[in-house]
């Protein structure tokens, strides 16, 4: 498995210099390490920019609607879960119309991982604030600039037990490639925010502005990513320095172990030509 | 009452939480296994205890197929029941009560007095075992076997201990003696048929038995009246038959599980009313969009918004042929008996897979909540006919094209890993590789595969209409879903004129060739609907340019009654 087999002939239909193109090295990156066949790898995505990002990757594709790539990409692992499911989405997509399949897919914990294109503004529809704005920042919307908090993804997911909660900035595609691949790896929902400069619409949360601010967790000596209240605290950290790496990490039982579906074969392998209900109908009697 | 009845009807109210739907499917079954046919429904509140309910059979020589409106039996288990429902009471009808536990002193001929409530103490120590008694006094009453009753007691109750067994059929053996030495009133007393019905079911049971034997595997929905019980039915056989049942945490997502659980593969299904199904309209598009199998229920009931939430209404019908942004084929099957729930929900997963397409199941409170004697589930023995390129066709596959042309507008679908090459699917406009394009051409040949080709090859599939009486006939009834029963009996019924009716169960793609055939020449056309705007009549009118003259309507949140229908239609020729 290389990077010519994931190549996809679709037309990339992101702005030059995007921080998009930066997420998608680091997915085929991943990908390659991961080695499976594509056939066996499916992404899963929404609506926006972000979601775009399963035709330039020569995988199985679920381009769905705006805000739901989590209900499909669960239910995909739920019946085959043979397949390696990975989700691309924007924090607009994930955390504002989708928010409330973000909540409950950390709570039913299926082995996906969802990669949020996270650049603090909407791309697509033109520059309005998204839910991670951050307060102040004007747009053609919000003209007085943003009035309501910023969604902060890592906080809420650690306060849900996501039992993988990283974050990753797209310009370093080798380190974001270390964690989607650990992502990949954790058993259960795996979330990793990525930080994305959108060159377009977003003119302070920069390459440069980034540039200063962004620091790898691990190389802080005692930091211990078992420890929910320190990662609690380290997602907190914003304006002057910003953590990326692996924030919280602990292992949960997943969905597959409690819906006991990791003892039987794949639902998508269930023969269903004869089925026999002859025995239920007794309790209808 | 006729003068040699060959009917009786029950009546069971009180309030919510005493136990009614238990008592009242008791003596369905034991009706049942005496011979006799029953229709059973149910009139309750959106409240959890309180309030006032009621559980009616009608218990029958004949097969039936609907509910009346005259009560010969009340069985008031509180005081407010007796007020509320005794105007609906036959002259001859009686009215069982407990005077002691109302603080009543007042006497009515027709009133027979029980102390149910201080008998249940004595019998099990709580009123828990008020309805075995009250099935023991019911069996003396109308006639019915006690050895039988004791019989269906053990069936009933297999589940629990053997000491609450026996607890229970002493206090039915207490209510069939106290009824012999007290009870000086009137028997009801009809001929069993030789024949025992098979099976016993409602509406929502037979379309849960159809998933199942369907071959659905996952199975995602929000509670929500009264589509609930189908979830509850498939979630009690899930590990029997490996299936999946994921409660989502909305309707959006569980439409959003369903087509992804499809897309990779199984037959899925969701169920809900018509405030989850506005929730899922975007989810039919994306599956019409995606080709992707999708069967969802809607058990309808009243509406706008949260209306009358275990109540029952049609009018969903018009919102059901329009869900979903944009043009697509799609099909709308309505079951009008509890039978047909379970044929067309089988039938519902072969034609969602074989077109690729969303096919709905439109019922309503009425058949989901309403119990009827069967005789056979038709299809219980089916083979199911998978339209997907199966695991073995799938390992030499080369070239794939997910949206590939063909004359008939239906791809074969491959799945996700069993082929060689990855799969595209995409909500956007796609080429026939699934890949995101604007190209003008490819959009239009798109649409015109989404819905003409495969509208054209769905003509064929026009489920037959159930027709009656049609030959010169005064006037014709045509209705859909669980109109039925009542079309049914009040056209065998009705004497002094000749009364036909045509039942559709499948009202999309509507059979406009055939109904045309049916009403060539009629004096009279009536639609007979649950909902206030004659909906059916309107897509009739819109579809095949008939003069329809006039619609009986019902839109107080009950169900037509067969008192009702006949009188109303008797009216109609009086005008």
């Amino acid at each position: 498995m290389n990077v010519s087999d994931l190549q996809s002939h679709d037309e990339i239909a992101w702005c030059p210099g995007c921080g998009d193109f930066g997420i998608l090295n680091a997915v085929k990156k991943a990908l390659v390490k991961h080695n499976r066949d594509p056939k066996d790898i499916l992404l899963v995505s929404g609506i926006g920019q972000a979601a775009k990002l399963p035709h330039y990757i020569r995988c199985n594709c679920f381009n769905g609607l705006h805000g739901r790539a989590l209900p499909p990409a669960v239910a995909a692992k739920i019946v085959n879960r043979n397949l390696t499911v990975i989700v691309t989405t924007g924090e607009g997509d994930c955390y504002g119309e989708g928010g409330n399949h973000f909540l409950h897919n950390i709570r039913r914990n299926v082995d996906i991982t969802v990669i949020v294109h996270d650049n603090h503004i909407y791309g697509l529809t033109k520059g309005q604030a998204s839910p991670t704005t951050d307060l102040g920042y004007q747009t053609k919307i919000q003209t007085s600039g943003v009035i309501v908090e910023p969604f902060n993804p890592l906080e809420v997911a650690i306060a849900l037990g996501c039992g993988f909660v990283a974050r990753g900035y797209s310009a370093d595609s080798d380190h974001l490639a270390e964690l989607i691949l650990a992502g990949i790896n954790h058993r259960g929902f795996s979330l990793i925010n990525v930080l994305q400069p959108c060159v377009s619409f977003n003119h302070k949360n920069t390459y440069e502005w980034y540039s200063k601010r962004i620091y790898k967790v691990d190389q802080e000596a005692d930091y211990d990513v078992s420890n929910k209240f320190s990662a609690y605290h380290k997602c907190g950290e914003w304006d002057d320095r910003i953590p990326i790496g692996i924030i919280y990490k602990t292992e949960r039982t997943t969905y597959e172990d409690r819906s006991g579906i990791n003892e039987k074969q794949p639902l998508v392998d269930e023969i269903i030509n004869n089925i026999n209900i002859e025995n239920i109908l007794d309790d209808f009697i | 009452m006729d003068p040699t009845p060959t009917e009786f009807n029950i009546r069971i109210a009180g309030e919510a939480g005493q136990g009614i739907e238990t008592f009242g499917s008791a003596l369905c079954h034991i009706y049942k296994k005496s011979g006799f046919h029953i229709f059973a429904n149910q009139d309750y509140m959106s409240r959890i205890r309180g309030g006032n309910n009621y559980f009616q059979i009608r218990v029958s020589e004949a097969e039936i197929f609907s509910c009346r409106e005259k009560i010969d039996i009340l069985v008031a288990l509180d005081l407010p029941s007796i007020s509320l429902h005794q105007s609906n009471l036959h002259k001859n009808g009686i009215i069982l009560l407990d005077k002691a536990k109302f603080n009543m002193t007042q006497n009515e001929p027709n009133y027979f007095d029980i102390p149910l409530f201080a008998l249940a103490q004595k019998m099990g120590g709580s009123e828990l075992y008020v309805n075995s008694i009250m099935c023991g006094i019911m069996a003396y009453i109308t006639s019915a076997e006690l050895s039988l009753l004791l019989k269906t007691t053990r069936i009933i109750f297999k589940d629990k201990t053997e000491e609450i067994i026996n607890k229970n059929i002493l206090a039915v053996k207490a209510g069939f003696d106290f009824a012999q030495n007290y009870y000086k009133g009137k028997l009801f007393k009809i001929n069993p048929s030789v024949t025992i019905p098979h099976l016993l079911m409602n509406g929502n049971d037979a379309i849960a038995l159809g998933a199942i034997k369907a071959g659905c595997k996952f199975y995602s929905a929000y509670p929500m009246s009264p589509s609930t019980s189908i979830m509850t039915v498939v979630a009690h056989y899930a590990k029997k038959f490996n299936i999946i049942v994921e409660q989502a945490e909305d309707e959006i997502a569980a439409v959003n599980m369903v087509i992804g659980a499809s897309f990779a593969g199984v037959r899925s299904m969701t169920a809900t009313s018509g405030g989850g199904f506005a929730l899922m309209a975007e989810g039919v598009s994306l599956a019409a969009m995606t080709e992707t199998p999708l069967v969802i229920v809607d058990a309808q009931r009243p509406a706008p918004a949260t209306g009358l939430p275990t109540r029952t209404e049609q009018a969903d019908l018009n919102f059901l042929i329009h869900a979903g942004h944009g043009e697509f084929a799609k099909i709308i099957l309505a079951p009008g008996t509890i039978e047909e729930a379970f044929t067309l929900t089988i039938r519902a997963f072969e034609l969602a897979e074989q077109y690729q397409i969303p096919v709905f199941i439109l019922t309503d409170q009425h058949l989901a909540d309403s119990y009827k004697d069967i005789d056979n589930l038709e299809g219980r023995n089916q083979k199911m006919v998978r339209h997907i390129i199966s695991k073995n066709e799938s390992i030499n596959l080369l070239n794939y094209k997910r949206y590939q042309m063909t004359e008939t507008g239906i791809s074969p679908r491959a799945i996700p890993s069993w082929i060689s090459q990855p799969i595209y699917v995409d909500s956007d406009e796609h080429t026939e590789e699934g890949h995101i394009t604007e190209d003008a051409d490819i959009r239009r040949k798109m649409v015109e595969k989404r819905l003409y080709l495969k509208n054209k090859g769905l003509r064929n599939e026009i489920l037959k209409q159930k027709a009656f009486q049609l030959e010169n006939a005064d006037l014709i009834l045509l209705g859909f879903g669980s109109t039925f029963g009542v079309m049914k009996e009040a056209c065998e019924k009705i004497s002094n004129h000749r009364v036909g009716f045509i039942h559709l169960s499948q009202v999309w793609p509507f059979p406009t060739d055939e109904i045309l055939e049916y009403l060539k020449g009629a004096k009279k056309i009536y639609t007979i609907e649950n909902n206030a705007t004659g909906q059916l009549a309107g897509i009739i009118r819109q579809e095949t340019t008939l003069k329809i003259h006039g619609s009986i309507l019902k839109f107080d949140g009950r169900p037509f009654n067969l008192d009702l229908v006949i009188e109303i239609i008797n009216k109609a020729f009086n005008k």
